[in-house]
């Protein structure tokens, strides 16, 4: 369902050249449930990156489906962003302004659907993240829980192939990060591929498979059995707590 | 009165067009798609024009930034205040000048004759020239001449009248006298305060009817004596009889002239009277005429048919700078009316820089704004927002602000104008107002002004790296 193959990452800062990811091959198939951890500086922010669609890459192929993204126009990347990802983030990032229906609804708003429709889809969603009375609330208003399941359903509402999830839980309590968790593997179970990009090792536990990376590199692709922990690779750096 | 929308819609559109497609220069791609995007934002930016969702979006921000709104709103308003009172100003400028300059009429021509200074036809240079009255006859024949005034000059002065003695009763002194058409109302430039100006009939049946100045009538007719103005008071002049170098003429009007009082020290009485009473047989000094609204050019043409006329009929060559004079106000009309353009001009200019700052303003305040919703526009980004619809919302709120801020600044200067118009009238200053026109026009371009507003901000919306906004730090 996603692939990735040779894919390669350079940042130019003036003069200087730096090889962020190299030679990346990853195979994630439909309905996976993800866990990729790596030190800050890693690379990881740049695969999570390429994988949302919101940045290219130098060479190599990244497929989802059967669908090539490569060198897309700003609206075609915008498009697939809408259609097949649903963001997940540390910090939320709802729009402050908007009510809780508002924010879920938002993606289908980018898709043309009407007002009245995609408020009652939105409904829909809010309630399988059971904030159905919590629909007319500001984000202010809210908890931080609250807050990312609204966040899980406005990822959820576009029907998307998979969620992308970026510290989903480093914001918040570990009740409610165990909480989160229950709610992204329910939804890993209802057939969406689920990514998490995470350096806790608790949330990795909790993913059937994790991917290393390191320097770029991914260290170890390997299926992982839950609690069995994974070598760290011998010349990494201390992970720091907070990517 | 949603018709007259419709070329500002379209003006709208085309500005937004290519500025739109300039903003989104920080969206490579469709950057380059060049043609193809120009139609696609165009069709983005009227679709969003038209959607509900989109105006929501835009109340939206405007209501969560009611002081940055008011701000924006204020510079814009006064922008236009300052351009619609100047214009106004400027207007009641040109309205004010123009007619105290009426007093002289700025379309005239005047011929008169002079000596050869070239051969012609077997006669050699320096031979004087006469005009008779069937030189005004012929040039009546013109086309284009609006009036035409024939004078004769009583004591071949110069250029217009003689001096002579004029006598009413026992009080006389010297005026200037002055025998011409009653086309010379126009080409004068007076204004009757008293009985009527010469007409037709005068000329016709050879009249002895005298138009006198203010001056000559306080002078002939005042209550004082020669030394003295008495009581200020003066007897009624029209129909009596005064003396013109010894002729009795009936006085039937009064004039005074803005010019000057030498002006007014004048009477005027008809070339064909004077030209019997004192001996003239048919000669004129002077032909007089004016060309209506012609041009420099025009008006020389029509110049160069009459003095054709004279030289046919006169021997001399239409070439020969010396044998008609001519004398004529046309050339200083234009400059006139130039110098109007340049003050119109100049307050555009002043008027349009008070609008760019404002314009700048809002542009600046957009700017900020954009910068404070880096998040939102990334996230936005995140959930599938095109560069061009992101362009499109920061695009049309700049329009709706600056619309909305400048059609008040537009109401409030046409009001201040009408309600405090006259108070500040004067001799200079006249009528001041704008026209229809121009409140189009300025509306027009307020719209054109808002979308130039949104661009640059817009530009760095759709910059917007949602990768590094989203990331927390």
């Amino acid at each position: 369902m996603l692939r990735l193959s040779k894919l390669n990452k350079f940042y130019r800062i003036a003069t200087h050249s730096l090889h962020v990811l190299r030679d990346v091959d990853l195979e994630i198939a439909e309905g996976e449930m993800v866990a990729i951890m790596g030190a800050s500086g890693s690379g990881k922010s740049t695969l999570l990156n390429i994988l949302g669609i919101l940045d290219d890459y130098d060479s190599g192929e990244y497929w989802i489906g059967d669908t090539l993204i490569k060198g897309l126009t700003e609206r075609k990347a915008a498009n697939y962003r809408n259609r097949f990802i649903g963001f997940v983030f540390q910090s939320f990032n709802l729009l402050p302004f908007k009510t809780a229906l508002e924010n879920v609804a938002l993606p289908l708003y980018y898709q043309g659907v009407t007002r009245r429709k995609r408020n009652t889809i939105a409904m829909q969603y809010l309630d399988r993240v059971g904030l159905k009375d919590w629909a007319d609330h500001t984000p202010a208003e809210m908890s931080g829980g609250q807050k990312q399941r609204v966040a899980i359903a406005r990822a959820l509402i576009g029907k998307p192939r998979m969620i992308l999830a970026d510290e989903p839980t480093g914001a918040l309590d570990s009740t409610t990060s165990a909480q989160i968790m229950d709610l992204l593997a329910e939804i890993n179970r209802s057939g969406i591929t689920v990514l998490i990009v995470t350096h806790d090792p608790e949330v990795a536990a909790r993913t059937p498979r994790t991917i290393r990376i390191h320097d770029g590199k991914i260290l170890n692709s390997t299926d992982v059995p839950p609690h069995v922990p994974v070598p760290v690779a011998p010349a990494g750096p201390p992970e720091p707590a907070v990517s | 009165m949603w018709l007259a929308f419709l070329p500002l819609a379209l003006v709208t559109l085309i500005v937004i067009v290519g500025g739109v497609l300039w903003a989104i220069g920080g969206a490579p791609d469709l950057r380059l798609r060049g043609a193809f995007a120009i139609v696609e934002v165009a069709i983005a930016t009227v679709v969003s024009m038209f959607s509900f969702d989109r105006w929501g979006e835009v109340f939206d921000t405007i209501r969560r930034n009611k002081l940055r709104t008011a701000l924006t709103a204020v510079s814009v308003a006064w922008g236009i205040f300052v351009m619609i009172v100047l214009l106004g100003m400027g207007q009641g400028l040109n309205n004010g000048v123009r007619d105290s300059f009426k007093q002289e009429a700025m379309n005239v021509v005047r011929i008169s004759a002079g000596r050869t200074s070239k051969p012609f036809a077997g006669y050699t240079v320096g031979r004087k020239l006469t005009f008779r009255n069937r030189d005004y006859t012929n040039a009546a024949s013109v086309k284009g001449i609006e009036h035409l005034d024939a004078q004769f000059f009583i004591k071949g002065g110069a250029f217009g009248g003689g001096e002579m003695q004029i006598q009413h009763g026992v009080k006389s002194n010297v005026f200037g006298v002055n025998a011409v058409y009653p086309a010379d109302f126009y080409t004068g430039g007076y204004a009757i305060i008293e009985g009527r100006y010469l007409d037709a009939v005068d000329i016709g049946t050879l009249r002895k009817a005298v138009v006198i100045g203010k001056p000559v009538r306080d002078f002939l007719f005042g209550h004082g004596d020669a030394n003295s103005a008495g009581d200020g008071g003066f007897d009624d002049p029209i129909g009596q009889w005064i003396s013109v170098g010894g002729v009795p003429f009936q006085v039937i009007g009064v004039y005074t002239d803005q010019g000057s009082e030498e002006e007014e020290r004048q009477v005027f009485i008809p070339t064909t009277t004077a030209q019997l009473a004192y001996n003239g047989a048919d000669r004129i000094g002077m032909l007089n005429f004016t060309v209506g609204d012609a041009d420099a050019a025009t008006a020389h043409l029509i110049t160069q048919e009459i003095i054709g006329q004279l030289a046919a009929s006169h021997q001399f060559s239409p070439d020969d700078p010396q044998a008609a004079r001519v004398f004529d106000n046309v050339e200083g009309y234009e400059r006139f009316s130039k110098f109007f353009l340049v003050i119109s001009i100049f307050v555009l200019v002043i008027g349009l820089g008070t609008l760019a700052a404002g314009v700048v303003g809002v542009s600046n305040i957009m700017m900020i704004a954009v910068r404070e919703r880096t998040k939102e526009i990334g996230i936005r980004k995140a959930l599938g927002a095109t560069p061009v619809s992101i362009v499109a919302m920061i695009v049309q709120e700049a329009v709706f602000l600056t619309s909305i801020a400048g059609l008040l600044g537009l109401s409030a200067g046409v009001g201040f104008l009408s309600l405090l118009g006259h108070a500040i009238q004067s001799d200079m200053i006249r009528d001041p107002s704008v026209r229809v026109g121009v409140g189009i026009l300025a509306a027009v371009g307020l719209v054109i002004a808002g979308a130039l507003a949104g661009f640059v901000p817009a530009r760095a919306a759709a910059k917007v790296n949602p990768v590094q906004t989203l990331r927390d730090s």
